[in-house]
């Protein structure tokens, strides 16, 4: 007896070709790069794992990681909870619905070169509102000069531009939960918390996951805004992983470093995604 | 394929992760397995078990490299046993 019919295997071919040209030659390619020193298309040296051991022990490496991990967990940090704090602020029926899906969109259409730009201006003490404000305050507050502020300022944008995605994912969940839980709920005179507790937080645990991998992956390669806005600096104070990695690929032209730097990165992001894959099917399967 | 720079460690690399794919595909349709839970902390089919079992291996080297001075092949051979510990009782 044959257990599975797996000719519905051939339905992914095409997105086995796409992902080939798009994602597995390019790594492949990638793969050879990092081990070999290249000095033009033609003139190129094995090396072995050479790459790799210096790379593993460069300290640029190892300061913009933590920079990275520190980010990447500060933006989740905020944004999951003041996303889900928003959904369930929004309104459930009428005109405000649509006004406010909108409003939440409009973030997320912004390009990312933009929203740098945007917060370039905003955040200046003379002609931008958040840094005049600060100022006005008697805050001594420079993005250009100040790790502190410099690191405030990308933060908040982040929060600026992303929150608005983990709060519409998070609105579709709680939309998606049937009345008779609240029905059941104002039945044994349920508290808001208790319903938030035990009502809307473990059905949104999905939804949540699914936006928690998402903000994760994003501010863990996150480029262009900070890349715009503070240009990695002042110093290296906001220098991330992508921003060192182009820096060495383009600036420096040292495709070998550079391609062994793009795989241990890259193994990161696939060790963490994989945890919250299997985290997300384990759930379902519980269900 | 020149611009692919490849070299023979690294096409004898994938021709390996290839042949591995396609002997799992074998293996599944000759006797196809079933998800059981190992001394891992989930229920894994044979094909979470290599993908885990590859990762693991990844990390492996890397951190071979970045702590020791041994050669590669110890490292491989350290994996590889781990491999097919993960394969056979993860």
């Amino acid at each position: 007896m044959k257990p599975y019919n797996n000719k519905a295997w051939w339905l992914v071919l095409p997105v086995f070709v796409l992902v080939a040209f798009s994602a597995i030659i390019p790594m492949m390619t990638v793969v050879n790069y990092s081990v070999q020193d290249i000095f033009d298309p033609s003139t190129r040296y094995f090396v072995g794992t050479e790459w790799y051991r210096e790379i593993l022990a460069d300290p640029r490496l190892h300061d913009s990681l933590l920079r990275q991990f520190i980010y990447s967990f500060c933006v989740l940090a905020i944004e999951v909870p003041l996303g889900i704090v928003v959904a369930l602020s929004m309104p459930r029926r009428g005109l405000g619905v649509p006004f406010s899906l909108i409003l939440l969109s409009l973030p997320l259409l912004v390009p990312w070169n933009v929203v740098g730009t945007i917060w370039q201006i905003i955040g200046r003490e003379d002609i931008g509102l958040y840094g005049w404000i600060l100022n006005s305050l008697g805050l001594d507050y420079n993005y250009a000069s100040n790790p502190r502020d410099a690191w405030i300022t990308v933060l908040v944008m982040d929060v600026w531009h992303w929150t608005s995605l983990v709060a519409l994912l998070c609105y579709s969940g709680l939309r998606s939960i049937p009345d008779v839980y609240y029905q059941a709920a104002r039945i044994d005179r349920a508290s808001h918390w208790a319903v938030f507790r035990f009502i809307q937080l473990p059905k949104l645990k999905n939804v949540l996951l699914i936006a928690v991998m998402l903000r994760f992956m994003d501010s863990f390669m996150i480029y262009t805004e900070p890349f715009v806005l503070t240009g990695g600096g002042p110093g290296t104070a906001t220098t991330f992983l992508s921003q060192t990695l182009t820096q060495m690929a383009l600036g420096q032209f040292d495709l070998g470093r550079a391609a062994a730097f793009s795989l241990i990165y890259f193994l990161i992001i696939l060790l963490v995604t994989w945890v919250f894959y299997t985290a997300m099917t384990h759930n379902d399967n519980k269900e | 394929m020149g611009w692919m720079a490849w070299t023979l460690p690294t096409a004898l690399f994938f021709a390996g992760i290839a042949l591995l794919l396609v002997a799992m595909t074998v293996w599944q349709t000759v006797s196809p397995g079933r998800e059981r839970k190992g001394f891992l902390p989930l229920t894994t089919s044979r094909g979470d078990r290599l993908f885990i079992g590859l990762l693991a291996s990844a990390y492996g080297h890397l951190l071979v490299l970045a702590l020791t001075d041994w050669p590669l092949w110890v490292a491989t051979a350290i994996c590889a046993t781990g491999m097919a510990i993960i394969m056979k009782w993860g």
